[in-house]
C-alpha cells in the first residue's frame, strides 16, 4: 500500500491536442493518502473515468507522472500496479463458480492453493458470500455479481488501491444502501485506500472522507463534504452539490464591496481581483437565505415541498433566488425581502472564489 | 368450465401456415414415405413392399460406405472450420477501416453460388491447366484429383474450408464484438494471461453463436451435394461419393424410387438425431 501522487498530469484522446478543449483532463496535481476513502464526483463526461483508468493503468497519460509511494508507475500495465477496479456493470467469469471467481486473481499470480483457499474464505465471510461459494457465478443477481467483482479486488492482500467506477448504477435502490454501507464498513475494517467514482453526490458524500469534484476535465475542489457544502471554491461545486444547489447572482463590485440590485451585499471573502471586466457573482446556498423585513426585494414564484423542507423559489427581475425553509415556517405571499448570512455568502470571480482564482 | 369465450374463427388465421407447411414440407415428405414402402416397374403401377427397402438400405454395404465417408467428411471440416473460424475472428481488427475491409473480403466466398464454387475449384485444381494443380506438380508433388482418392479428398476439404470458414468467422466475430470492454479491463487487472482471457471470457461469451455455427456447418456439410458433384462427381471410383451423391445416383440414375425413398428417410432421421444431440450437448450446462 502506498500514497498515490499524480504530478502535472494531463491527458488527451487525440494524437495531437492543439486547443484547450482537446484535453480530456487538464493539468492537475493530486495526492491520495494511504488508507483514505476518496470520491471522484462530477457529471458525466467530466473526465472521472479517464482519471480512474489512468490510475489503474488501462490508459497511459499524455503528460505527467503517476507515483505509488516512491515508485513511478506511469508506464506499468495494470497487473503490475497491484490495484483493483470494480466496474459499473458487474464483471464475473460466467463459467466459473463464485469460489473460482474469487480465486482467479490469486491463481493467475501463481499463489499456492492453500493460501488461495484461506484468502477466498476470508473474503467470502467479509462479503457474506460464504453460502454461495460453490454456486455458478452466472446465476447470481446484479448485487451478488457486484460483490464478486469487489471480492476479486479484496482477495489480494497487496493491493495499493481499490477503485470503484460507479459501482451501484445497476443495483436496485433498496440494495444500494446496503452495499454502500458494506463498502464503508469494509474500508474501516481493512483500511485500504479506496477511490469511488460517481456522479451522485449522496453516494460521494456518504462514502468519502475527501471528495474530489471534477468539471470539464479540471479538478475544481478537493475537500471534506462539509467544506464542499460550506465553502465551495467554484460556482460549479456550489450548484452541483446541494439540493437545491447554490444561488448564483450576477453582481457588480464597487470599492471592494459586492452590490446586487443596487444594495451592498456583505461577503465572507474580500472582493480582490474583481475588476477589469471579469464576471463577478455572489454565491449563497438556499440554507443561508432568510426572509427579512428589509433587504433584496423579490417576488415569491413557487413553493415546493421537499419533505422536511420547503423550497421557495423567488425572483428579483430575471434572477432566481431559492430559499430553504423548515416545514412549518410561514411563506410570505407575493412580495418579500431577503437577507443572506454574511458568513456563508461568497463572491466569485470568473467562477472561482475571489482571492483564490486558479 | 372456464368462462372464456370460445371463438373457433381463430383457426382461419392459422390456415395459411398450415397450407404453406403442408405444401412445402409435409406433402413432399409423404410422397417420399409413399415411395419408400412400394415397388414399381413403371407405368405408374405400384406394389406394397412394407419395410423391405428399409431393411435393404440398413444392411447395404454401399450405404454404410457412403455414410462413413459422410461422417468423416463432416468431422474433418468441423475440426478445421470451427477452430480456424474462431482464430480468424480473434485476429480481426476491432475498429477502423480494416474491420469493414475484412468483413467484406470474408463474405465474398459466401456469396458465390455453390455450383460456381465447384466449377472454380475444378478448373483451379486441374493438374495440367489449373493454377493450383499445375503449381503443385511443378513443385514436385504428384497431384491429380481426378485419379487419386487422397488428392480428391484434400481438394474437396480445401474447397469447403475456403467456402465456409468465413461463416464461422463472421458468427464468432459477432460474438466477440458483443463482449463489453470492462471484461477485458477486469481480466487485465486480475492478471489473466491471453489464454485465460480466451478460456474464461471470450469462449464463454462466444458459446451461443458457436453453437449456431457448429449446427449450421454440421447440417450443411452433411447434406452437401453441389460442390463435390461438380468437382469430382463422386470419384475417382466411389471415393468421394457422399450420402447425397449416392442418393441422387440411386433415385435418378438407377430410378430405384423405393430404395431411394427409404434411404432419404434414414438420411433425414440421422441428420435430425445428430442435430438434436449436438444441440443438447452444447446447451447442457444451461439447465
Amino acid at each position: 500500500m502506498a500514497r498515490i501522487r499524480l504530478e502535472q498530469l494531463r491527458h488527451s484522446y487525440l494524437a495531437r491536442p492543439v486547443q484547450d478543449a482537446d484535453w480530456a483532463l487538464k493539468k492537475m496535481d493530486l495526492q491520495w493518502n494511504d488508507g483514505g476513502a476518496y470520491a471522484l464526483l462530477g457529471p458525466s463526461g467530466c473526465g472521472k473515468t479517464t482519471l480512474l483508468n489512468i490510475v489503474s493503468g488501462l490508459l497511459r497519460p499524455t503528460e505527467g507522472r503517476i507515483r505509488f509511494g516512491d515508485e513511478d508507475v506511469t508506464d506499468s500495465p495494470p497487473d503490475q500496479r497491484n490495484i483493483a477496479q470494480v466496474f459499473q456493470f458487474p464483471v464475473v467469469y460466467d463459467t466459473m463458480s463464485v469460489y473460482d471467481n474469487l480465486a482467479f486473481p490469486l491463481r493467475n499470480r501463481g499463489a499456492p492453493e492453500a493460501q488461495v483457499d484461506a484468502r477466498v474464505r476470508e473474503i467470502a465471510v467479509l462479503l457474506d458470500l460464504e453460502a454461495m461459494l460453490p454456486q455458478r457465478a452466472a446465476g447470481l443477481t446484479a448485487d451478488g455479481k457486484q460483490k464478486i467483482s469487489l471480492g476479486r479486488g479484496l482477495v489480494r492482500s497487496d493491493v495499493n488501491v481499490i477503485m470503484f467506477d460507479e459501482p451501484l448504477t445497476v443495483i436496485d435502490p433498496h440494495l444500494k444502501w446496503r452495499l454502500r454501507s458494506k463498502l464503508k464498513e469494509l474500508h474501516q475494517r481493512i483500511g485500504m485506500t479506496m477511490i469511488y467514482v460517481t456522479h451522485d453526490q449522496t453516494e460521494a458524500m456518504t462514502f468519502a472522507e475527501q471528495v474530489v469534484v471534477m468539471h470539464e476535465g479540471t479538478v475544481v475542489q478537493v475537500g471534506t463534504p462539509v467544506e464542499l457544502f460550506e465553502r465551495p471554491r467554484h460556482t460549479f461545486v456550489g450548484h452541483f452539490i446541494g439540493s437545491p444547489g447554490m444561488n448564483i447572482l450576477p453582481c457588480e463590485v464597487e470599492h471592494g464591496v459586492a452590490r446586487f440590485a443596487g444594495l451592498p451585499v456583505p461577503t465572507a471573502n474580500a472582493a480582490g481581483g474583481a475588476d477589469g471586466g471579469k464576471r463577478a457573482e455572489i454565491g449563497v446556498r438556499p440554507e443561508f437565505v432568510r426572509f427579512a423585513e428589509s433587504g433584496i426585494p423579490v417576488r415569491v414564484v413557487r413553493v415546493s415541498d421537499a419533505g422536511r423542507h420547503q423550497v421557495v423559489e423567488t425572483r428579483h427581475g430575471d434572477t432566481v433566488i431559492r430559499v430553504l425553509l423548515e416545514e412549518r415556517d410561514a411563506v410570505p405571499a407575493e412580495t418579500a425581502h431577503l437577507s443572506f448570512d454574511p458568513a456563508f455568502t461568497r463572491l466569485y470571480v470568473n467562477g472561482w472564489l475571489a482571492g483564490e482564482a486558479a | 368450465m372456464s368462462a372464456k369465450t370460445v371463438n373457433h374463427k381463430a383457426w382461419w388465421l392459422v390456415l395459411p401456415v398450415v397450407l404453406l407447411v403442408g405444401f412445402n414440407a409435409v406433402i413432399p415428405l409423404m410422397t417420399v414415405v409413399n415411395y419408400s414402402v412400394q415397388e414399381t416397374f413403371g407405368n405408374n403401377r405400384f406394389f406394397f413392399e412394407g419395410v423391405k427397402w428399409f431393411d435393404a438400405v440398413v444392411h447395404s454395404t454401399r450405404f454404410h460406405d457412403a455414410l462413413k465417408r459422410q461422417l468423416l467428411f463432416t468431422a474433418i471440416i468441423l475440426a478445421i472450420e470451427v477452430p480456424l473460424g474462431v482464430a480468424v475472428a480473434l485476429a480481426m481488427p476491432r475498429k477502423g477501416v480494416w474491420t469493414s475491409v475484412c468483413l467484406v473480403l470474408m463474405s465474398m466466398p459466401l456469396l458465390i453460388p455453390w455450383n460456381v464454387v465447384g466449377a472454380m475449384w475444378n478448373i483451379f485444381a486441374l493438374p495440367d491447366i489449373g493454377l493450383l494443380g499445375w503449381t503443385l506438380n511443378k513443385l514436385g508433388f504428384d497431384y491429380n484429383f481426378t485419379r487419386q482418392p487422397l488428392a480428391a479428398w484434400a481438394t474437396l476439404i480445401a474447397m469447403d474450408v475456403w467456402h465456409w470458414t468465413s461463416l464461422v468467422a463472421l458468427l464468432a466475430y459477432a460474438g466477440l464484438s458483443a463482449i463489453p470492454d470492462a471484461y477485458y479491463q477486469a481480466a487485465k487487472i486480475d492478471g489473466a494471461s491471453a489464454w485465460a482471457v480466451f478460456r474464461h471470457v471470450q469462449l464463454p461469451k462466444m458459446k451461443h453463436v458457436l453453437t449456431i455455427a457448429v449446427l449450421l456447418r454440421f447440417m450443411d456439410s452433411f447434406m452437401i451435394y453441389t460442390e463435390p458433384f461438380v468437382l469430382t462427381v463422386g470419384g475417382p471410383g466411389n471415393s468421394t461419393t457422399l450420402l447425397s451423391i449416392d442418393l441422387v445416383k440411386i433415385a435418378l440414375g438407377q430410378f430405384d424410387l423405393g430404395p431411394a425413398g427409404a434411404m432419404s428417410l434414414i438420411y433425414f432421421l440421422i441428420i435430425l438425431l445428430l442435430s438434436w444431440m449436438f444441440y443438447r450437448v452444447m446447451t447442457l450446462d444451461e439447465e
